[in-house]
């Protein structure tokens, strides 16, 4: 999988390192911004107040 | 040579499907990974920070200035006993609260209502219900203590002494830090005007209460602060000193 990502990156081995460190750094972000919030709406262990 | 080369490209462009299988299994476990550094770590940094900037510039509407405070000399016709405010609407902000324990720059808003779903997520919740800052009887909020800018992270670091300032449109209210306790989520007890005693017992302290998750990350029991009003002084008084520097906007 990350072979053929790495074979269908075009030019020398500096532009595929340089491209595929945009492309983790997009993941990253998109992870962050929308993808973790939404996942959190599901994830709620901490409940903190007291109640019947 | 390169007849040689190409045919070891062949040969490893041959995708096996274990192996799509397993990169796709090493991708979720790091991609588990970064969500809880997301959930337990950056994002409470972010949150918080968003929290404590929230709550500094309602500090300002609290006063209703943003010109710095000076402290006047004491003013003797101040009414000795604290002005009691009256509890606002559901999700509507309130009050500041400000722990120098918790460091010296913390400072999260008090919104009424312990809705997990907002008010918690804005920093601390009052209980419906319960008195309000300087009022006889119990003043009991609610927060994270992780996940969510976690503004009770450090509830536990708490000791004897400590204070805890509450800022109203009113004033000043300066509670000292006495005890911890641990209950189960159904203590509803430690809400009572006096905590632990039947709801009619008349109260004669102010205290406030502060309740949490314990242990952390955790919803098997709360942990609960108690603490108990020392001082009040007016809004024209200018903030306690403990906290001047931060609500005056120099630290």
């Amino acid at each position: 999988m990350y072979a053929a990502l790495w074979r269908l990156l075009p030019g020398p081995v500096w532009l595929r390192i340089v491209l595929l460190l945009v492309i983790v750094a997009a993941v990253l972000l998109a992870c962050v911004l929308f993808v973790f919030p939404w996942l959190n709406t599901f994830v709620n262990v901490t409940e903190v107040t007291v109640g019947e | 040579m390169t007849t040689r080369h190409e045919s070891r490209l062949r040969s490893r462009r041959r995708v096996s499907i274990i192996g799509v299988f397993g990169e796709l299994l090493i991708t979720a476990g790091v991609f588990v990974f970064l969500f809880l550094g997301w959930q337990l770590w950056l994002n409470d940094i972010v949150v918080g920070h968003e929290q404590q900037s929230q709550a500094l510039a309602f500090s300002d509407e609290l006063s209703g200035a943003s010109a710095p405070h000076t402290v006047p000399p004491a003013d003797p016709t101040v009414p000795a006993e604290p002005v009691v405010g009256v509890a606002p609407a559901e999700t509507t902000q309130f009050a500041n609260v400000y722990i120098p324990r918790f460091g010296a720059d913390y400072v999260r808003t008090i919104a009424e209502g312990v809705s997990a779903s907002n008010v918690l997520k804005t920093g601390v919740g009052h209980y419906p219900g319960t008195q309000m800052p300087g009022e006889i009887g119990n003043f009991a909020v609610a927060a994270h203590r992780t996940t969510y800018g976690a503004p009770f992270n450090l509830i536990g670091t708490l000791q004897a002494g400590d204070r805890i300032i509450v800022q109203t449109a009113d004033g000043w209210y300066t509670y000292v830090f006495r005890s911890l306790e641990y209950v189960r989520p159904t203590g509803v007890g430690v809400l009572d005007p006096v905590p632990q005693q039947s709801a009619d017992v008349t109260p004669t302290a102010r205290v406030m209460t502060m309740t949490s998750c314990n242990p952390m990350l955790s919803a098997a029991e709360r942990i609960v602060a108690y603490s108990v009003l020392e001082s009040w002084q007016p809004a024209s008084a200018g903030p306690p000193g403990e906290i001047a520097a931060l609500v005056n906007g120099t630290v």
